[in-house]
């Protein structure tokens, strides 16, 4: 048996890369979004620039819908320090903010020293000695390993200081591949949020499904087919340990991490329907929340880790619910909609995002829940698996563009979208890490 | 899904039931044996060289394990999928005769044990797919049970939307892709 489930399942070292790339198109333009300047930070060693930072940043920030950067043949100048800086031409062409740079070579070989600087150009326009433009000056050493992960640091910094929210562009994203000319199809991936730096840490010959990460962003829960039959595991991404969790009879599925780290929800059907548990990772205890004769599934866990919210056919059609993990009460938390699917309560615990069906078309929709107005996100037919960034700004989730499944960005006001092909088989069921420093 | 698909699955699938236990021999054995057959070999030649007449065999015309199982119980039992309407897992009358020859085979090969594999399509999202294929495949196995097939010889698993067979994204699709399948 041991024998058998090593040549069923090929762990695959960290170190190994997956061929394919992720790539980003931007599908849909931005109307309102805060002008700003990201220009191209100076290289001043000798030979090709190491990284493009300017371009990262840029993208970053784009992408959380929140800002438009401009483009670099509209800069008046590509100034790379806060000395020479003309403020009038800058606030001429609306721009609010400017980030700049400098990259030069350390003295140790392989290190770079990164300089950046984060200007508020009204405050420089204005020219008054008390307020300094200068919102926040940093420098690192850094080696070429860490040049991506810097660049998303520095976007990380940059939508701090300008909105005043944590940045989530330093995480990550797994989610489930499906190659169907390799021998082990179904494939689990790492990557980070914008679809670079793409690893595999589990492949099988079987599906699997529905990664769910540990609130430390060390561990992976998912569901494996592996056995023939599904079966909950919990898998360390730093020592490729893995752990299995259920393995009841019928549907073992859907499991969620609580925000304490100690338990997942997950779904079993052993007792008839698929039902909703609560189940302790160390005394493996179980805990059942639902009971009743239709399906109820997809867990999520409220920010506040004291109730669950799920999928219940018990109205009829399905519709989102919540459930009490003090007393145990169900309340309907839906109403629009021929459907309502896979809930999820977005950190700040205002919103719900969901997959939601009108005329026959899945899409991705945001429901305020104190208001209950409904807002659907996108206009493709076959959204499903939205998973939201830890600030809560944008949503990854999983659609079918150009007839092969892939991943899609969307900004949380719906007003930036950007495609994320797979160029390797096809991708679903993506799951953005927790803030990972 | 076509007919001759489902054959082969079923080839693959069903074990062949003629065939019995396979012998195994030492190479002690198979020499002895070979020693035996040698020498009757040479009294039989000896003894037919004697005779006045002599006689020989052919080979008997034998069905393959397919048409043995055809002859038994229809040729229903080489199909092995039941497909499902959008979100529904009532199982369409005309899947009885289907049906009712894997009962009959069950009922009558207590020994043999079935997996009834669920499947949906790729509407819905996939957590509540794995619901959905459950429910088909519960269906089946109920019919099953009802026509005397004991509920030990019986395994449910969804695949939910996991596992289509067509990977197109059209109704044509999805309606191959909403099945449930009888695999030994």
């Amino acid at each position: 048996m041991f024998v058998r489930l090593i040549s069923l399942i090929i762990l695959v070292a960290a170190s190994s890369n997956a061929s394919a790339r992720l790539e980003i198109l931007i599908t849909e333009g931005v109307n309102s979004a805060r002008p700003i300047a990201v220009v191209p930070f100076k290289w001043l060693g000798k030979g090709k620039k190491p990284q493009n930072f300017s371009e990262i940043v840029a993208a970053d920030l784009q992408r959380s819908g929140k800002f438009s950067p401009l483009s670099i043949d509209k800069m008046p100048k590509t100034p790379s320090n806060s000395k020479d800086i003309d403020y009038s031409t800058w606030t001429e062409l609306g721009v609010e903010a400017i980030v700049m740079g400098e990259v030069k070579p350390d003295t140790t070989a392989g290190k770079y020293i990164v300089t950046f600087e984060l200007l508020d150009v009204l405050t420089g326009n204005v020219n008054m000695p008390n307020f300094d433009p200068v919102m926040d000056k940093r420098r690192s050493t850094i080696t070429t390993s860490q040049l991506r992960q810097y660049a998303h640091r520095i976007s990380d910094i940059v939508y701090e200081k300008l909105t005043g929210e944590r940045g989530a562009f330093l995480t990550r994203i797994a989610y489930v591949a499906i190659d169907r000319d390799s021998t082990h199809p179904y494939q689990l991936r790492i990557s980070d949020y914008d679809g670079e730096g793409e690893k595999l840490v589990l492949r099988s010959k079987q599906p699997i499904m529905s990664p769910s990460w540990s609130p430390d962003g060390r561990k992976l829960a998912y569901v494996s087919f592996e056995k023939r039959r599904s079966q909950v595991y919990i898998q360390d991404l730093y020592t490729q340990q893995r752990e299995l969790m259920t393995s009841f009879p019928k549907i073992n599925g859907s499991p969620t991490w609580s925000p304490d780290g100690t338990q997942l929800a997950l779904v079993l059907s052993k007792d008839g329907q698929p039902e909703i548990y609560t189940f302790n990772i160390k005394t493996k205890a179980l805990k059942r929340l639902t009971n009743n004769r239709v399906i109820d599934t997809e867990p999520s866990w409220t920010p506040d880790g004291k109730s669950i919210i799920f999928s219940s056919e018990r109205g009829g059609r399905p519709q989102i619910y919540q459930v009490s993990l003090a007393t145990g009460k169900a309340k309907r938390l839906t109403w629009e909609g021929e459907i309502n699917l896979g809930g999820t309560m977005t950190p700040d615990g205002d919103n719900l995002v969901l997959v939601s069906r009108h005329n026959g078309n899945y899409m991705i929709a945001v429901q305020d829940l104190e208001s209950g107005e409904l807002r659907t996100l996108t206009k493709t037919q076959l959204d499903e698996s939205p998973s939201i960034a830890p600030n809560g700004s944008m949503i990854i989730y999983s659609t079918v563009y150009q007839g092969k499944q892939g991943l899609a960005l969307v900004s949380m006001d719906g007003r930036f979208k950007a495609n994320i092909p797979a160029n390797n088989g096809e991708v679903k069921s993506p799951a953005w890490s927790p803030f990972l420093q | 899904m076509n007919r001759s698909m489902i054959s082969k699955g079923l080839l693959i699938a069903l074990p062949m039931l003629a065939l019995g236990a396979c012998s195994s021999t030492t190479d002690a054995d198979a020499e002895a044996a070979a020693k035996l057959q040698a020498e009757q070999a040479a009294a039989a030649a000896k003894k037919a060289a004697e005779d006045a007449v002599q006689t020989d065999t052919i080979q008997a015309i034998e069905l393959t394990a397919e048409e043995k199982l055809v002859e038994q119980y229809t040729s229903a039992i080489l199909e092995t999928t039941i497909n499902f309407e959008f979100d529904k897992s009532v199982i369409s009358p005309k899947y009885a005769t289907i049906l009712d020859a894997h009962a009959k085979y069950l009922v009558n090969n207590t020994d043999k044990s079935i997996t009834v594999e669920g499947h949906a399509d790729e509407l819905g999202t996939p957590e509540y797919n794995i619901a959905l294929g459950e429910r088909r495949g519960l269906a089946v196995s109920t019919y099953l049970e009802n026509m005397g097939v004991s509920a030990s010889q019986i395994t449910v698993v969804s695949y939910g939307e996991e596992k289509p067979v067509n990977l197109g994204h059209n109704e044509a699709a999805r309606a191959e892709n909403r099945r449930a399948e009888l695999v030994y």
